[in-house]
C-alpha cells in the first residue's frame, strides 16, 4: 500500500496538459510580434488569434474596460495555467506560460468576480496524439482484466470477513492472503481512486493522525500478532467488506490509457522493491510472496496486452521484458511447492541473501519495464 | 594582525617556530608563503564586520574562516559550506559540574579549531611517550569555513537529571509522529549534537572527532551523519543546488543575509520565554532516506508534476525561471513545492540547509542515500511541524522517500567572546 500516491492515471491525464521544460523561454521574450493581445473591456475579451503554437506564450493584456480585471489561462477542466490579477483600468499587463498542444480557454474577470468571459484557444503542436485501434482495444482488454479480479476478488474476501466476523482465526488466516491477490494484481487501478486504499490497504505506520485503522492490516495484526479477535475486529470486517464492493463498483470507470497500463505495470514492481522485499507489507502474517506474486502477475497482464504495439516500436525492449519476466517467475517458483498454488514460503523464511536475489531480478524486470510507456506512445 | 589577537582562547600561541608544540595550521600557510595567511585573515576580519550586525557574508574566498564569536552562533545564516559532519551525543556522566566543564572545554576547542589551529598541545611535537592532543588530519589544511553549532536535545531537560527541567524552553517540543515515519532509535535523539560545516570534509570529520575524543567519559557519540552537495542554499545569489533526485528544492529559503526574515523566522526573540535561548534558534535534523532505483524509473512527467518544477531548468509549473513566483494552483494538490510553501502552511518559514548523504547500500543492494534534512526555525511548533503535517499527509514525493531518523535540539545563542561559552547562560 502507499500512504499517498500521485496515481497513474491522474498523472496520465495530467500529461497532455501540463507545462514543458522550460529551455526556451529566454530567446522567445521578444516582446510584440510573438505575444497575443487581449484586450478586455466591462463586457468583453477580445483575443487577438486563437491559433497558438506550443511553448512559450506570451499574453499582451491590455484592460480598456472601467473595472479591475483579472485574465487566466485555463485547462479544459477548469485548472489554472497561469493568472494575472489586479490589472487596472487603462493599464497593460503580461502573462507568460508554458504550454502543450491541446484546448484551452482564456477567461478575463471584470471586477474579478464569477465565472469570467471565456475564449477558446488551441495550442497546436507535435503534441497532438493519434487514436490507434490496437492500443483501443489493449485498454478495453486491460479494463474487462480490471473488473474481473474485482468481481473474482469479492467471494474470496467474503470467506475471510465472515471467518473473522465469526471469531475462526484459523479460517481467517487461512483465507487472508487470497483475499488479497485481486487487489494485488490491480493495484495501481485501485490506488487511482484515492479514498479507498487508505481504508483498506493502510498499515499502521502509514495512518495520518486520528485516522482510525481499518482494512486488511488490522487484521492480520489482530490474527498473527495478538492472535485474538475482540469485539473491534469483528465489528471491522464487515466494514472491509464494504470499502471493498466499492471498489468492485467503481473500477470499471477508472480512466485508463495505454500509458497508465505501461507506467502501473511499472509501479507494481516499485512496490515490489520499496514495499514486499523487505519485509515491511505483511509483516505479522509473512505472506509478502504471494503479493508479490500476484504484482507480478497483473505486470505481466499489461504487458501482454501492450506488447503487441511496444514490439513493432522496440523490439529489443519487449525481448529483454520476455527475459526478465520469465527469469523472475521461475526465482519466484522455487518459493512454492505447487505451480499452481499460491502457497509460498513464508517470507520471515527467506533469508537476507535471498531476499537480495529476489530484489535483484526485480530490478533487473523493472528498469525495462519503466520505458514500456514511451515504446508504446511513439 | 598578530596571532595573539586571532587566539581567542588566550592559550599559548603555538605559531612561534621555536615554540616546542608545533605549529598551528595558519602557522604552516604563512610559512609556504605569507601572502596567503594574510589574505585569509583579511577575509576573516570582514566576515565578522558583517556577522556582527546579525546577518552573514555571502560565501568567503575559498579555505577562509567564519569567526566563532558573535551574537549568533556560526552555522545557521552562514552561507552553507559543501560538507557536513552531523553528531548527537549522549550524555554519559550524571554530574552537572562535569556536564559544563565539558561545554567550556569544547567551546575552547571549537574556538582553536574553527580558526585553523589544532586542539590542546597540537598533533606533534609533545611528549613522544603520550598520544598527541589533536588527531592531526587536518593539519595543513585551511580554516576552510568550518563552523560548529551546538544544539541541546529535549532528553537533557529531563527530572532528575541535571536540574535543568525548569529551564527546558515551551518550545523543544518532541516532534509528533507522523504518518509514513520509520524512525530508527540508533538514528534520532541525542542529549547534545554538534553540526560541523565546512568546505572541506576532512576538516569537519576532525571537527567531529576531536570533539568526540574530549567528551570521552562524559559523553559518547549515539550517531552521526556525513553530508556532502548542500541541497539548499541560504544565498540567493547562487542557484539553487540539486537534491539526489536531480530536482532543485529550497529554492524560496531564508536568505542568510535577510536580517528581517532571520529575526522573523529564525532567531529566538526575547519575548519569546526562557530568557537564556534569547538569539538562539531551534533545530530538527531528519534523516531521510529515498527510494533511489525505483525513483529513476519514474517518468519525467511524473517526477516533475510530484515537485511542481521543471528538472531543467527548475522553474515552478507554468512559469519560466527557478526564482519565478511559483503559482500554487497551477500545480497539483499533492506536489511538494504546493505543499511545502508558506502559503499552504500559514506562513511557517524555516531556514534549510540540508544535505545530500549516500552511506553505500543497505544489503539489498538499494543505495542507502537520502537528504539530510536540517531546518532552524524560532519555533518547532510554528515551523517544521506544520509543514511536514502537511507535507506527510499528502505529498506525492512519499512514495519515494522515508523517514527515518529524527531530532530536536534548542540551539543557544552565540558565545560573545572568549570569556564566554557554549550554554553558560543556561547553566548558570
Amino acid at each position: 500500500m502507499r500512504a499517498v500516491r500521485l496515481s497513474v492515471v491522474t498523472a496520465a491525464a495530467t500529461v497532455a496538459a501540463l507545462t514543458a521544460v522550460t529551455g526556451c523561454a529566454e530567446k522567445s521574450d521578444a516582446k510584440g510580434d510573438g505575444a497575443v493581445q487581449v484586450v478586455a473591456k466591462d463586457d468583453s475579451c477580445e483575443v487577438s488569434k486563437t491559433k497558438i503554437p506550443a511553448g512559450h506564450v506570451e499574453l499582451a493584456v491590455e484592460n480598456k474596460g472601467s473595472k479591475v480585471t483579472e485574465v487566466y489561462v485555463l485547462f479544459p477542466d477548469d485548472r489554472i495555467v497561469t493568472e494575472r490579477e489586479n490589472i487596472g483600468p487603462g493599464t497593460k499587463a503580461t502573462i507568460t506560460a508554458e504550454v502543450k498542444a491541446g484546448s484551452y480557454e482564456i477567461a478575463c474577470k471584470p471586477g474579478m468576480k464569477g465565472h469570467g468571459i471565456r475564449q477558446k484557444i488551441e495550442v497546436t503542436g507535435a503534441a497532438a496524439a493519434e487514436r490507434s485501434p490496437e492500443m483501443d482495444k489493449a485498454v478495453a482488454e486491460y479494463r474487462t482484466y480490471v473488473q474481473a479480479q474485482a468481481d473474482e476478488t469479492l467471494p474470496r474476501v467474503k470467506v475471510f470477513t465472515d471467518a473473522v466476523a465469526a471469531g475462526d482465526i484459523e479460517a481467517a488466516k487461512k483465507a487472508y492472503a487470497d483475499s488479497r491477490i485481486g487487489w494485488e494484481r490491480t493495484e495501481p487501478v485501485a490506488e487511482s481512486f484515492g479514498d479507498i486504499d487508505p481504508k483498506v490497504d493502510v498499515r499502521a505506520d502509514g495512518l495520518e493522525e486520528g485516522q482510525e485503522w481499518t482494512g486488511w492490516h488490522r487484521l492480520e495484526k489482530a490474527l498473527w500478532q495478538d492472535e485474538k479477535l475482540g469485539a473491534e475486529e469483528k465489528a471491522l470486517a464487515p466494514v472491509l467488506y464494504k470499502d471493498l464492493v466499492d471498489w468492485q463498483n467503481r473500477v470499471g470507470k477508472a480512466e485508463i490509457t495505454s500509458t497508465s497500463m505501461a507506467n502501473g505495470a511499472k509501479e507494481l514492481l516499485d512496490e515490489v522493491a520499496t514495499g514486499k522485499v523487505t519485509g515491511e507489507e505483511e509483516r505479522y502474517s509473512h505472506t509478502d510472496l504471494v503479493d508479490f506474486k500476484a504484482n507480478v502477475e497483473g505486470a505481466e497482464k499489461s504487458y501482454a496486452l501492450l506488447k503487441p504495439v511496444a514490439s513493432k516500436n522496440d523490439a529489443a525492449l519487449t525481448a529483454s521484458l520476455d527475459t526478465q519476466f520469465a527469469a523472475l517467475n521461475t526465482l519466484l517458483d522455487t518459493y512454492r511447492e505447487d505451480k499452481d498454488s499460491y502457497e509460498f514460503t513464508p517470507y520471515d523464511k527467506v533469508g537476507k541473501a535471498d531476499r537480495k536475489e529476489l530484489l535483484d531480478a526485480v530490478n533487473a524486470l523493472a528498469e525495462p519495464l519503466s520505458r514500456l510507456a514511451a515504446a508504446v506512445t511513439k | 594582525m598578530s596571532q595573539d589577537a586571532r587566539n581567542p582562547s588566550g592559550a599559548p600561541d603555538r605559531s612561534s617556530p621555536d615554540g616546542h608544540h608545533g605549529p598551528s595550521r595558519r602557522a604552516l600557510l604563512g610559512w609556504g608563503g605569507s601572502g596567503l595567511a594574510l589574505g585569509a585573515v583579511a577575509a576573516g576580519g570582514a566576515v565578522a564586520a558583517v556577522r556582527s550586525e546579525g546577518a552573514t557574508a555571502p560565501v568567503g574566498p575559498s579555505g577562509a574562516e567564519v569567526p566563532f564569536h558573535g551574537p549568533h552562533q556560526a552555522g545557521i545564516a552562514t552561507a552553507v559550506q559543501d560538507r557536513l559532519h552531523f553528531a548527537a551525543f549522549d550524555v554519559t556522566t550524571q554530574d552537572r559540574a562535569r556536564l559544563a566543564a565539558l561545554l567550556q572545554e569544547w567551546t575552547r576547542a571549537a574556538e582553536l579549531m574553527t580558526a585553523g589551529h589544532p586542539v590542546g598541545e597540537g598533533a606533534y611535537g609533545g611528549l613522544p611517550e603520550a598520544p598527541p592532543d589533536d588527531t592531526g588530519e587536518a593539519l595543513g589544511l585551511k580554516p576552510s569555513r568550518l563552523t560548529l553549532t551546538i544544539g541541546f536535545g529535549p532528553s537533557l531537560f529531563a527530572k532528575g537529571r541535571f536540574g535543568l527541567e525548569d529551564r527546558r524552553p515551551e518550545a523543544l517540543v518532541e516532534l509528533p509522529k507522523f504518518p509514513g515515519d520509520n524512525l530508527d532509535a540508533s538514528r534520532s535523539g541525542g542529549d547534545l549534537c554538534v553540526q560541523a560545516c565546512a568546505d572541506d570534509p576532512q576538516v569537519a570529520v576532525h571537527a567531529i572527532r576531536n570533539l568526540a575524543r574530549i567528551g570521552m567519559g562524559r559523553t559518547a557519540i549515539r550517531w552521526s551523519q556525513l553530508g556532502f552537495g548542500k541541497t539548499s542554499s541560504t544565498t540567493p545569489e547562487e542557484q539553487t543546488p540539486r537534491n539526489m533526485m536531480g530536482f532543485k528544492d529550497g529554492t524560496r529559503n531564508v536568505s542568510g543575509t535577510d536580517a528581517a526574515a532571520l529575526k522573523k523566522h529564525v532567531w529566538v526573540g526575547e519575548r519569546d520565554g526562557s530568557g537564556w535561548m534569547s538569539a538562539g534558534s531551534y533545530l530538527v535534523a531528519r534523516r531521510i532516506r529515498m527510494h533511489i532505483e525505483t525513483w529513476d524509473r519514474a517518468p519525467l512527467q511524473e517526477q516533475e508534476d510530484i515537485f511542481g518544477r521543471d528538472k531543467g531548468e527548475g522553474a515552478p509549473v507554468g512559469k519560466a525561471k527557478e526564482r519565478d513566483e511559483p503559482f500554487l494552483k497551477a500545480m497539483l494538490p499533492s506536489a511538494h513545492v504546493r505543499l511545502a510553501h508558506p502559503d499552504t502552511n500559514d506562513g511557517a518559514t524555516i531556514l534549510r540547509r540540508g544535505y545530500s548523504f549516500t552511506d553505500g547500500t543497505d544489503g539489498l543492494g538499494r543505495l542507502d542515500a537520502g537528504l539530510f534534512f536540517l531546518a532552524y526555525q524560532r519555533d518547532v511548533r510554528t515551523g517544521f511541524i506544520p509543514v511536514q503535517r502537511s507535507l506527510a499527509a499528502h505529498d506525492a514525493l512519499n512514495e519515494y522517500i522515508q523517514h527515518v531518523g529524527s531530532a530536536v535540539f534548542a540551539v543557544p545563542p552565540g558565545v560573545r567572546d572568549k570569556d564566554d561559552w557554549w550554554g553558560r547562560a543556561l547553566f548558570s
